[in-house]
């Protein structure tokens, strides 16, 4: 075989790819032939500093906790590994199985309103007309909510963040209205909710910072109205979103 | 760090994922170039793979699957429809026969462990398809048959892609050594 067949096939055969058959056979050549050794020696030195070169970025600890975070639980429960057949255990796995049905509960409440957030932020996502008053001013987005629903609220100065108002429009929860306003951050959408808190008082969880398998979620309490932030930014830029949202009170 | 096993053992997506973490993200900046949206791809990636994970099948390359992921994740974001948007790669078919190279001594080409700085410029400025194509063949190691996976390419053209990927690597090597 004449050393460009031979030569086709070095890059496979430092890859791993030759069969055995093959892989012999370039061996025996290359024993023979100074120019082809030459080349796959070359060949060799540039995967093996490429394999050096391709460790390069290294994440934050801080992000790779966010991430663990936010997929931890996906493990079976401990107590069903450790389950112990005497009374007394039972005893005791009845107390936790009491404690974990209301904990249950109350996060069935808690997913089931971020549920309802969840949809109603991908309703305005898709939607063709994704708000009703469409301006990056506050001072148009806010006025045109006076009458519309039955509480006044402030929108933070965005000069200087990286976010951009979109507009707004009016929303329902609880079958309750209130407002609804997008922010943009890069190509991320966010959808802020305000509703009075008198309308949400059978939903847990006050002040919180809650994932959804898809969405980040933010969520407090100020002056009798409840805030939620919902959107796939990344968890700073939702906490950016917040802290703003929080100074303008 | 160490290239996870092939075969996946079975496991949560936590267990399995999280292992992969650092590779992905390191993958991930390599694409992307830019920090904050490299933390945007992995937390989407993970996102959609946990969301998937009912339908992926215990036991088979895991790795793959995840990388695959990420990929396709980052062709459709602003960065990845601009790379696909500008490059374009002449005959990358999977009928094309693999280039020939040039013969030159070892000391003309020589890429030692030391230069690792000049090969990871050159490797910056390597077109996406070459740039991810090689890593996951030289720093993933990857198999052939598992970049066909990756990359949703033939593996004749996972073949000829990386003999393209390494030619192009060489010659910005050695405009890198004349400059």
């Amino acid at each position: 075989m004449a050393c460009e067949s031979w030569s086709e096939k070095l890059d496979a055969y430092f890859d791993g790819e030759l069969t055995a058959d093959d892989a012999r056979a370039l061996q025996e050549h290359l024993r023979g032939c100074s120019s082809c050794a030459a080349d796959g020696l070359a060949r060799l030195q540039q995967k093996l500093a490429v394999r050096g070169a391709g460790q390069r970025f290294t994440p934050d600890p801080a992000f790779r906790a966010r991430i663990e975070k936010s997929i931890a639980g996906r493990k079976p429960s401990p107590w069903k590994r450790y389950w112990l057949p005497t009374l007394a255990t039972a005893a005791v796995l009845l107390m936790v199985s009491a404690f974990l049905l209301t904990l249950n509960r109350e996060r069935r409440g808690e997913q089931q309103l971020i549920s309802e957030l969840a949809d109603l932020h991908v309703a305005t996502l898709a939607s063709a007309n994704p708000v009703d008053v469409i301006s990056t001013d506050r001072h148009t987005v806010k006025p045109w909510f006076a009458g519309r629903i039955p509480f006044t609220f402030n929108l933070p100065e965005l000069q200087a963040s990286p976010f951009t108002l979109v507009g707004g429009k009016v929303s329902y929860l609880n079958q309750s209205p209130g407002a609804e306003l997008i922010y943009r951050v890069r190509q991320h959408q966010i959808s802020v909710f305000i509703f009075q808190e008198k309308d949400l008082r059978n939903v847990p969880g006050a002040e919180s910072a809650l994932n959804s398998l898809s969405f980040q979620v933010r969520s407090w309490t100020h002056n009798g109205l409840r805030y939620f932030v919902i959107g796939d930014a990344n968890a700073q830029d939702m906490d950016k979103l917040t802290e703003l949202l929080q100074s303008a009170g | 760090m160490s290239v996870p096993e092939e075969r996946s053992p079975s496991g949560s997506f936590e267990e399995l994922a999280m292992p992969l973490f650092d590779r992905l993200y390191n993958f991930a900046q390599w694409l992307t170039h830019d920090r904050q949206e490299a933390e945007d791809l992995v937390q989407e990636t993970y996102i959609k793979a946990l969301k998937g994970f009912a339908s992926y099948q215990q036991g088979t390359n895991f790795r793959a699957w995840m990388y695959r992921i990420l990929r396709n994740t980052f062709l459709t974001s602003r960065t990845g429809l601009q790379s696909a948007a500008t490059v374009s790669l002449d005959a990358d078919g999977e009928n094309d026969t693999l280039v020939p190279e040039v013969k030159e001594t070892p000391e003309s080409i020589l890429l030692r462990r030391s230069d690792q700085q000049l090969v990871q410029e050159a490797l910056g400025r390597l077109p996406v398809p070459y740039r991810e194509v090689l890593l996951l063949c030289e720093f993933e190691e990857m198999s052939y048959q598992d970049i066909s996976m990756t990359l949703a390419i033939p593996m004749g053209t996972v073949m000829s892609r990386l003999s393209r990927a390494r030619r192009a690597l060489r010659d910005i090597v050695r405009e890198l050594q004349r400059s």
